[in-house]
């Protein structure tokens, strides 16, 4: 088994929502998983091709904090003309994004193919640590070539480990009451995984 | 199962320091875990969840090929943490002050509740949100914190359970498996603002949790974690979790406390490659926990801007001093000894009167505070010696080795010391043996005839023989012994 089909069957297991597609089909499936949100939470630095088919409003994550703490990565033109009355300069706040109907929209670091983990660590296009946190829906895009066969590796393949990391694997769950499975218990209910292929 | 409510007790003079710590029993093992036994939901409960997580985690450690090997990696690196201690505590403390952390030194217990509250306090917070952490269980933060007029809130779905009921964990990772359904749900219409929920569905409970919680999380101030790995070389602290409540403490409030025992140092970034592979799939049978962070000092913009590292040694440095039983100072806390543990599984948690339960609690409690703080010498006895916990341990500690090493450091009854002497006398001359020997089986005879039916066992025997009795079945001695018969059947011709 490939990686990537490794990474996929692993990442369902855990009843993440699992898609698969081409660079080109990317904006329309991206578009579909979100067609039910109320608006869209854009961290900076996503590529203009996924935010392109998008019709709902979008807050985008301040890029003067963003940028102040992540030097390297670029406002996205698109999205911010997409949602220039909503541009909120000092970032959004927990209390923003704790609106109902959010979804966020990210990509990653790097994906564990062994786990059927995604790391976040608030690169371009992944944003602040809450945005991926209080909004009740996270819609994620990881390449073939991000991911690599087990922890160690995700490891050395960080940039820097000294960012702020989050290895997500599935969404929130307990087991606390009679060992019963719970999805979505504090962090996004739903998560879904677009995989895109070459 | 009634609310064992814990009173913190004060036991003085282990040592140089008194110590109010909830990890030392109050009650010994024995008398404990016979009033446990009688509850048959708690059997039931713990048996069902014990048996749950076994399978799980046997399935997936059965997944990966290099399952021992990396034991054996996992072990050499706790073990070189504990040899280079104090060194690899002032790299992690250089690190993580150069990444924007504040780090404190707490000796023990009191030190560190003093610390945190008054950490707290600058922040004038009346409430601190917490991440389930057993280090601050261990030092009875909960209670100190309140004492100063804070209200610690814990933000775990079982440890908000356990607290809601003024009750005590009874497993390390499924806190509140000694509750079902329907008194979850009693204890949140009772407990729990705004619950109105009529069913006793795990989801609603949990939704009911989230959004009590989400409130709190967006009001928090302060919130105070633990960790499960500090990286020496980064400074970076790493936490496992499940739920995302972790995730919310970490990165909503302005201010973070993190109580790290000193043993979870972890030398190098690239460790955690073999720790994070070993930990959930030993801890819930899971091949990862839905979220771990891994976050390092303060990030402008991102997360708490006031991040407290509070480093605590409470009898650690002492216990690494003992060269049997420092190898428990290796402990990860995945609980993985609790569920294969026959002990454990029918006593449960409450049984070893101690926030740390199980085999790894009948090694940690009683070294951590010495073994004569309360009854914390009766714990290395809650145990078989089978070996079933060393045979699953993910960092290869050798637990039934460190509880006969502490069985034999330990203080002993004057009866048992007495006892054991004069056997040390008796079996010193080989006259002496054979003639307590011969003594033993003429004294026996009649004894053998009454107990045939059962197997030549004496179910109970009278006082002072009854100590032993209470607890086993005494075999009595053999009808012959094996030099007699060589001599019968092989020199006799």
């Amino acid at each position: 088994m490939s990686l990537p089909e490794l990474f996929a069957e692993r990442a369902g297991d855990y009843r993440a929502g699992m898609h698969h597609c081409t660079e080109d089909d990317l904006p329309a499936v991206l578009a579909g998983l979100l067609a039910g949100a109320s608006k869209v939470v854009l961290p900076p630095g996503l590529p203009d091709a996924w935010t392109a088919a998008l019709t709902m409003p979008a807050l985008l994550d301040g890029p003067a904090v963003a940028q102040a703490a992540r030097p390297g990565s670029a406002r996205d033109g698109r999205a911010a003309a997409l949602t220039a009355a909503e541009l909120d300069e000092a970032g959004l706040t927990a209390v923003e994004l704790d609106e109902a109907g959010l979804s966020v929209l990210t990509g990653c670091a790097v994906a564990i193919a062994e786990t059927g983990t995604i790391v976040l660590d608030a690169g371009p296009g992944q944003g602040r640590r809450l945005l991926t946190l209080v909004p009740d829906h996270h819609v994620c895009v990881v390449r073939d070539e991000q991911i690599v066969a087990d922890v160690p590796d995700m490891i050395a393949a960080l940039p820097d480990p000294r960012r702020p990391l989050t290895m997500i694997s599935g969404p929130s769950a307990t087991s606390d009451i009679e060992l019963n499975r719970v999805e979505g218990v504090h962090g996004p209910r739903r998560l879904d995984i677009v995989c895109v292929h070459p | 199962m009634g609310n064992s409510s814990r009173k913190i007790v004060a036991i003085m003079g282990v040592g140089t320091v008194s110590r109010e710590l909830p990890i030392v029993a109050i009650t010994p093992f024995a008398v404990a875990a016979e009033r446990e036994l009688g509850d048959a939901q708690l059997r039931a409960n713990l048996g069902r969840a014990t048996r749950t997580i076994r399978d799980k985690r046997a399935r997936v450690v059965a997944e990966v090929a290099d399952w021992e090997p990396m034991r054996d990696r996992a072990a050499a690196v706790k073990d070189e943490v504990l040899d280079n201690l104090s060194e690899l505590l002032a790299r992690f403390e250089a690190a993580a002050v150069a990444a924007g952390a504040t780090v404190h030194h707490a000796t023990d217990a009191a030190h560190a509740n003093a610390i945190v509250t008054e950490l707290v306090k600058e922040q004038r917070a009346e409430s601190v949100v917490k991440i389930k952490s057993m280090a601050t269980q261990e030092i009875g933060l909960n209670e100190a914190l309140e004492a100063a007029g804070i209200t610690p809130i814990e933000t775990d779905l079982a440890e908000l359970i356990v607290q809601l009921a003024d009750d005590t964990p009874s497993h390390i990772l499924v806190p509140a498996i000694h509750y079902n359904r329907s008194q979850i749900r009693d204890l949140f219409a009772r407990r729990m603002p705004g619950f109105t929920a009529t069913s006793d569905e795990p989801a609603v409970l949990a939704g009911a949790a989230r959004e009590y919680l989400r409130r709190t999380f967006l009001a928090a101030k302060v919130a105070v974690c633990g960790a499960n790995f500090a990286i020496a070389a980064t400074g970076s602290l790493v936490i496992v979790e499940s739920e995302g409540n972790g995730r919310m403490c970490l990165t909503l409030p302005e201010t973070l406390i993190a109580v790290v025992g000193v043993e979870k140092l972890l030398p190098r970034f690239a460790d955690l490659g073999d720790f994070l592979r070993l930990l959930p799939r030993s801890s819930t049978g899971e091949r990862m926990n839905p979220y771990t962070s891994i976050f390092t000092g303060v990030t402008p913009g991102d997360g708490p801007q006031r991040l407290h590292i509070v480093l605590l040694d409470n009898g650690r440095t002492q216990v690494a001093q003992d060269p049997v039983g420092r190898a428990a100072l290796r402990c990860i806390r995945c609980s993985a000894c609790l569920n294969v543990c026959p002990v454990y599984e029918r006593a449960g948690g409450h049984a070893y009167g101690s926030v740390y339960p199980g085999p790894i609690g009948a090694i940690l409690s009683p070294q951590l505070t010495g073994q004569d703080a309360g009854f914390n010498k009766t714990l290395p006895y809650a145990s078989t010696l089978c070996g079933a916990c060393y045979d699953v341990c993910p960092v290869k500690i050798n637990i039934p080795e460190i509880l006969v090493h502490l069985r034999q450091t330990g203080s002993k009854p004057a009866a048992e010391r007495a006892a054991m002497s004069t056997l040390s006398w008796v079996m010193r001359d080989r006259r002496r043996w054979r003639a307590a020997l011969r003594a033993a089986r003429s004294g026996a005879a009649p004894l053998r005839a009454l107990t045939r039916r059962r197997g030549g066992t004496l179910r109970r025997a009278p006082w002072p023989l009854s100590a032993w009795t209470a607890h086993r079945d005494a075999p009595l001695p053999a009808a012959e012994s094996f030099r007699d018969w060589w001599r019968r059947t092989h020199e006799s011709s």
